[in-house]
């Protein structure tokens, strides 16, 4: 059973559009605008478990909003979705014992009290029993090197030595399905390599699947068997990350290309494994039909439904 | 339950790294109570009672008042509004927990802590400067300690129902001002209800703000007896209650109306 299942999920939010001016100011006190934003347009998502998948796009393609409702924060204007089998902002407080969670540009530590005190936090939050509690402690702290930082409060940890603590804290749990928003943002290249180094060892250990998003596509090329390229709330390609690659090109040329809506090169998109979005047969699905779509040449996998 | 409890550990750990800020704070508090203290002393000018309370009665109200302040007051409305103004709330919402009950066991864990190393000592220090009476029967400690605990609640269901407001207005700056005048100007703070003028009298009473401070300072300078002091625990109880719920209803709806900000 697929672990993350998502058919056309869509978020909508109403914006307040100010007026400009002084004299729109005023008005703006007493009729208010407001315009409707989707943020995520009918998307259709499955990963399987054991996956890791990476989730890219644009700054403003929808990423964060599509994790928050795949992490039950924020519920969707539509759609039908399910997540280690369950509907995530519905029965909140039982999934969430199920997933890790890691916002690179927020901490989930406790900021004036020792690392150490955090995940004892954490294990009674989650009621983690202490033996196990003991053997993930000591696992994740070997793996990402945290024997120093454990005695240290979290606001004298540098962003590096942070990040990894956070790391830790989304797993003491031991969590089926790991999120990850821009997990790397940040850091330097050898904190990053470590932390690649970390999430695959755990992928590979623990069968863990990961969803990954993030602006570093040395993160997708090391991690990820598997992208889905979103942008405007739709995803624009959802497959293998070896069947976009063209030869003598590298990653960032070829996504680029893909944010601009240029055909995938030479078939290479209906490699195999390349997942076809089209195939889910939603009503986009209908105008994604030809290798080139009508409107924009936006294309999903090439080959589509085709 | 174990979580919410070690919430409240946590909370008070972390006071802990900032005790220092709060010797300072002693002497403030103090130098409050004296400044009412005198001012009280030319108000009664020999009088034997004002308004139901006795001078030597207003001098133990406005220590244990300021003193018990300590305990119920917290910052619950702006943290709550501004976690979700910047969207740290999403943090909140991965975690096994109710959020407002953990906010709540955060709150009370501060309120412990300054209440063993902020309220008890400056009420020792003010009963050595001025001529505070503590209450004599063993009893009447037992149900101030009661009330103080449900002015806590209070207090902070009002604060809480304040922060929760920003789920709707996403700036609710005014709203926190005017919150905190009204709370200093019907708890009983600065001036005891029983002082105002009848037809002022009325609207205070009928108001959860009286619930805060005013009714357990009464408890503790003596002045409430037999039933009264029954009846003053079960108004603190009746307000707890209506908070409790409307809190609770403007959580659900905010839950389905979030917006997380920025990231």
């Amino acid at each position: 059973m697929a672990i993350i299942e998502a058919r056309q999920l869509t978020k909508e939010f109403r914006k307040f559009k100010s007026r400009p001016g002084l004299a729109g100011a005023f008005r703006d006190l007493f009729t208010r605008r407001y315009e409707t934003v989707r943020a995520v347009d009918a998307i259709d998502l499955t990963v399987e478990p054991g996956e890791v998948v990476g989730y890219i796009g644009p700054n403003g393609a929808g990423k964060s909003t599509t994790i928050k409702m795949l992490t039950g924060i924020l519920v969707p204007t539509a759609g039908h979705l399910l997540v280690n089998g369950c509907v995530p902002h519905r029965e909140r407080e039982r999934f969430v014992r199920t997933i890790g969670v890691v916002f690179g540009q927020r901490s989930q530590l406790w900021w004036d009290i020792a690392v150490r005190e955090s995940f004892r936090l954490l294990q009674r939050i989650y009621g983690v029993p202490d033996a196990e509690y003991r053997r993930r402690l000591d696992e994740l702290a070997g793996v990402l090197e945290l024997g120093d930082l454990l005695d240290v409060p979290v606001r004298k940890l540098s962003l590096g030595q942070r990040m990894r603590c956070e790391l830790a804290a989304a797993l003491l749990h031991g969590p089926s399905l790991l999120f990850l928003d821009e997990p790397t943002i940040g850091l330097d290249v050898v904190v990053k390599l470590r932390i690649r180094d970390f999430l695959r060892e755990i992928n590979a250990r623990h069968g863990t699947t990961i969803l990954l998003t993030t602006h570093d596509l040395a993160d997708i090329e090391a991690l990820c068997p598997r992208v889905v390229i979103l942008d405007r709330g739709r995803i624009l390609y959802d497959g293998a990350l070896d069947a976009i690659r063209r030869d003598g090109q590298g990653l960032e040329e070829v996504v680029r290309a893909i944010y601009q809506g240029e055909a995938v090169g030479g078939g290479a998109g209906a490699g195999p494994g390349g997942r076809r979005v089209p195939e889910l047969g939603g009503g986009r699905a209908a105008e994604g039909g030809s290798a080139v779509e009508p409107e924009g040449g936006r294309q999903y996998g090439a080959g589509g439904a085709g | 339950m174990a979580a919410y409890l070690e919430m409240m550990r946590i909370r008070f750990l972390a006071m802990l790294a900032y005790r220092v800020n709060y010797y300072s704070g002693v002497v403030i508090y103090v130098v409050y109570i004296g400044s009412y203290y005198f001012i009280w002393q030319a108000v009664y000018a020999g009088r034997a009672a004002l308004g139901g309370l006795t001078a030597a009665q207003m001098t133990t109200y406005l220590a244990v008042a300021w003193m018990s302040r300590a305990f119920w007051f917290n910052n619950l409305d702006r943290e709550i509004s501004n976690e979700i103004r910047d969207g740290t709330v999403a943090v909140q919402f991965i975690r096994p927990y109710n959020y407002l009950v953990a906010k709540l066991a955060g709150a009370l864990g501060e309120g412990l802590f300054r209440l063993a190393f902020f309220a008890a000592p400056g009420l020792a220090a003010a009963a050595l400067v001025f001529p505070v009476r503590f209450p004599s029967d063993a009893r009447l400690w037992v149900v101030f300690a009661a009330a103080t605990l449900l002015a806590f609640a209070v207090n902070s269901l009002f604060n809480v129902i304040a922060g929760l407001v920003a789920f709707f207005t996403l700036n609710n700056t005014g709203i926190l001002h005017t919150k905190r005048v009204l709370v200093d100007l019907f708890s009983g703070l600065f001036l005891p209800l029983g002082f105002y003028p009848a037809w002022a009298q009325d609207a205070p009473r009928w108001l959860p703000f009286q619930a805060i401070s005013y009714l357990p300072s009464l408890v503790f300078t003596g002045a409430l007896r037999g039933p009264e002091l029954w009846r003053a625990l079960a108004v603190q109880a009746f307000w707890i209650a209506v908070l409790a719920v409307a809190a609770a209803w403007l959580w659900r709806r905010a839950g389905r109306r979030l917006v997380v900000q920025g990231g």
